[in-house]
């Protein structure tokens, strides 16, 4: 289980602190995929940094915790943001956003891959050992043990996104974060990539926790998800509901601009762009753009509270 | 039918890799043919997987290749014939949009100097004061205007302004076509749908035609007059868009718009999503029959001919799926 703890992280620029993630409380609970959307420099990349423990300058967490906890080999286990570095791979692990450039391309991907593992494992096994199971793991997820001798730039964008979930999950972590994994991707191989991410997560009943501004694949992919706008979650809910009957002005428009095959009807985007972080609006931050906003909107926040069970909406209306 | 205003004539360009006598060839687009009329302007859509080719076709159309086999006409000019090609025209009939917009302009330049080039330097306007009048005219067409662009650079824009001014730094002089390669990939789901809907209105404000290069299949579907899928460097399948995209004659276009994440419409658990790694396959043979779930023994061996099921389609397939 993950338990984001009212946290609120900012980056240190010369023109002072930007706020990007704001007093965010919410679960991720066991075995569910949970989707996180919402436009671009909302904050989705930031929060799954701090999430993940990668809290390096210019960002730092100003306020609150994150807590993983959970079983791994019958055995429970229970650390919190400072802690989680230690766990990485074995009880978490990150994929990043435009992982697949992020691997060297000159070296080839066994070498990357033992970099990765930690230092206790390394210290028991064998790098042969490691290599001989990696690449078992990699023939029960259909994928050629050769692989590992390859370098990233033999292979396709899709083949290294998979390699790249491959090696994520080797250690069955409980916790999976994957950011944005299949935005540069086409269609035929997104659809690969995802089926293969909701097998893995049906086999290890872990967590999976993924970023996506394509709200299609959030339909797809998650259980549950949450919609965040300007650094805060506006909804959070099970996807289905989400989708069926969105309640935050921002959801609706932003379901509601989704073209659809079979449907030529006028689609409007959202007029206006999300407020600068710098300078962010003292009410709720959609106002400007939300048609039904009234006085009480422009002044005060509202709060992040559960509307029905299992139903989180920031909203006044 | 009227006249055609672009045509490509069996369009193909080939790039060799790797050293002269070692080196492979990789026939990037394959013998493409395909029309727009002139009689209005309409927005076709070039949909296919990473790699087969779609970029390539665009810089042909845009002459920053020059095709290996085939021509291109464009007005009734052909591309082949250099006593036709006058480069101030053309530049002024044809401009591209591409992907990534904070690469459109240089990080150290004001984005306002490139819209006062492209006014100035191709003559649309007589001194100053007449292309200010233009781009902000311009510019106010996407939603922006001259005052809030002048002196600001690259990095003080959000993605989906600068591409609104990239499109408009197209549009200042007045082209009969649009080529725009990916115009939305980098930008999110609502902001893509301001730029396409932008689309239409311009096609109507100011008569002009896209060629519209897109992987998001359901924006192609919601923008396109026409759609055109290609399949490793060959065109497999042309025609209406709706037709085309509710009703795919070709195996692969069906594909295609099976893998589309769509909201309303679960993905059956174990569809077979045919592998996209290359294998190899027989030259004569049908290129997509490796992962056709109804290939017969005749694909394996000969390439289909274009064929024309229904008016306005046109499929290149041994089994199309429409009759
Ligand atoms: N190192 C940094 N220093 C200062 N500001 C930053 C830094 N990294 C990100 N930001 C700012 O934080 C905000 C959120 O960025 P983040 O990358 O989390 O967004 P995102 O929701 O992941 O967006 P995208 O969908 O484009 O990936 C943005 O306004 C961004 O400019
Ligand atoms: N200048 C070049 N030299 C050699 N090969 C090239 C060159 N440009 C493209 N190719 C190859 O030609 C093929 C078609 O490439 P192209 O960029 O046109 O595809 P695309 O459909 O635009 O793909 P994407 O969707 O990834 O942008 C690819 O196999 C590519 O590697
Ligand atoms: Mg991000
Ligand atoms: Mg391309």
């Amino acid at each position: 289980m993950l338990k984001i703890d009212h946290l609120s992280t900012s980056y240190r620029t010369i023109d002072g602190k930007v706020h990007v993630v704001n007093n965010l409380d919410f679960t991720i609970r066991d075995n569910e995929i949970f989707g996180i959307a919402g436009e671009s420099g909302c904050g989705k990349s930031t929060l799954l940094k701090a999430i993940y423990d990668i809290v390096e300058f210019p960002l730092e967490i100003d306020s609150g915790r994150v807590i993983l906890s959970g079983e791994k080999d019958g055995r429970p286990f229970s650390c919190e943001s400072g802690e989680i570095r230690k766990t990485w791979w074995n009880h978490i692990s990150y994929i990043p956003q435009a992982a697949q450039s992020v691997l060297n391309p000159i070296t080839r991907l066994k070498a990357q891959f033992l970099d990765s593992v930690p230092e206790k494992i390394r210290e028991r096994e064998s790098d042969q050992h490691i290599l001989r199971q990696v690449g078992q793991y990699l023939e029960e997820l259909d994928l050629s043990p050769d692989l590992l001798n390859a370098f990233p730039f033999q292979l396709s964008g899709g083949m290294r996104q998979r390699v790249i979930i491959a090696l994520a999950t080797f250690l069955s972590p409980n916790v999976v974060l994957a950011d944005e994994p299949t935005t540069a991707l086409d269609v035929v191989v997104q659809r690969g990539i995802l089926m293969m991410l909701m097998r893995l997560q049906k086999q290890l009943k872990n967590t999976i926790v993924l970023v996506s501004h394509d709200m299609g694949v959030h339909y797809q992919v998650t259980g549950r998800m949450a919609i965040m706008y300007s650094g805060s979650f506006v909804e959070l809910g099970k996807t289905e509901d989400i989708f069926r009957s969105p309640i935050h002005p921002y959801t609706t428009m932003l379901i509601g601009a989704l073209p659809r095959v079979g449907d030529r009807g006028q689609k409007i985007g959202i007029p206006g762009q999300p407020p600068a972080l710098t300078d962010p609006p003292s009410g709720c931050r959609f106002a400007p753009r939300c048609p039904e906003a009234t006085e009480r909107c422009r002044c005060e926040v509202p709060a992040f509270r559960e509307v029905k069970p299992g139903r989180f909406v920031a909203c006044h209306m | 039918m009227g006249q055609t205003f672009l045509e490509l004539k069996g369009v193909t360009k080939i790039f060799r890799i790797g050293g002269i006598l070692r080196g492979k060839k990789l026939v990037a687009v394959d013998n493409v043919s395909l029309a727009m009329d002139s009689d209005e302007p309409t927005i076709l859509s070039v949909v296919g997987e990473s790699g087969c080719g779609k970029s390539t076709l665009c810089r042909m159309i845009l002459r920053m290749y020059k095709p290996d086999e085939g021509d291109i006409v464009l007005d009734g000019h052909s591309y082949s014939n250099p006593k036709e090609y006058n480069p101030r025209q053309f530049r002024m009939e044809v401009q591209p949009i591409f992907q990534n917009p904070y690469e459109s302009f240089s990080a150290r330049k004001k984005v306002d100097t490139y819209l006062f080039n492209t006014a100035l330097r191709l003559g649309i306007a007589k001194d100053h004061r007449e292309a200010e009048q233009r781009i902000d005219e311009t510019l106010r067409s996407v939603g922006m205007s001259l005052p809030s662009v002048r002196d600001k650079y690259p990095t003080q824009f959000s993605g989906g302004e600068l591409q609104r001014i990239s499109i408009a730094r197209a549009l200042i002089t007045r082209p009969k076509l649009i080529v725009a390669d990916e115009p939305v990939a980098a930008i999110d789901a609502s902001m893509k749908m301001n730029i396409v809907n932008l689309f239409r209105q311009l096609k109507d404000q100011y008569h002009v035609s896209f060629l519209y290069i897109t992987h998001d299949l359901s924006t192609a579907y919601y923008v396109s007059d026409f759609i055109a899928t290609l399949y490793r460097g060959c065109l497999v399948e042309y025609g209406p868009a709706r037709e085309i995209m509710e009703d795919p004659a070709h195996p692969y276009t069906e594909l295609l718009m099976n893998a589309v994440p769509r909201v309303g419409d679960k993905w059956k658990e174990e569809m077979a999503m045919p592998d996209t790694e290359d294998k190899e396959y027989a030259l004569s043979a049908c290129k997509f029959a490796p992962r056709c779930p109804y290939a017969t023994e005749e694909c394996r061996e000969k390439q289909p001919e274009m064929t024309n099921p229904g008016k306005s389609r046109k499929v290149a397939c041994w089994h199309p799926l429409i009759s």
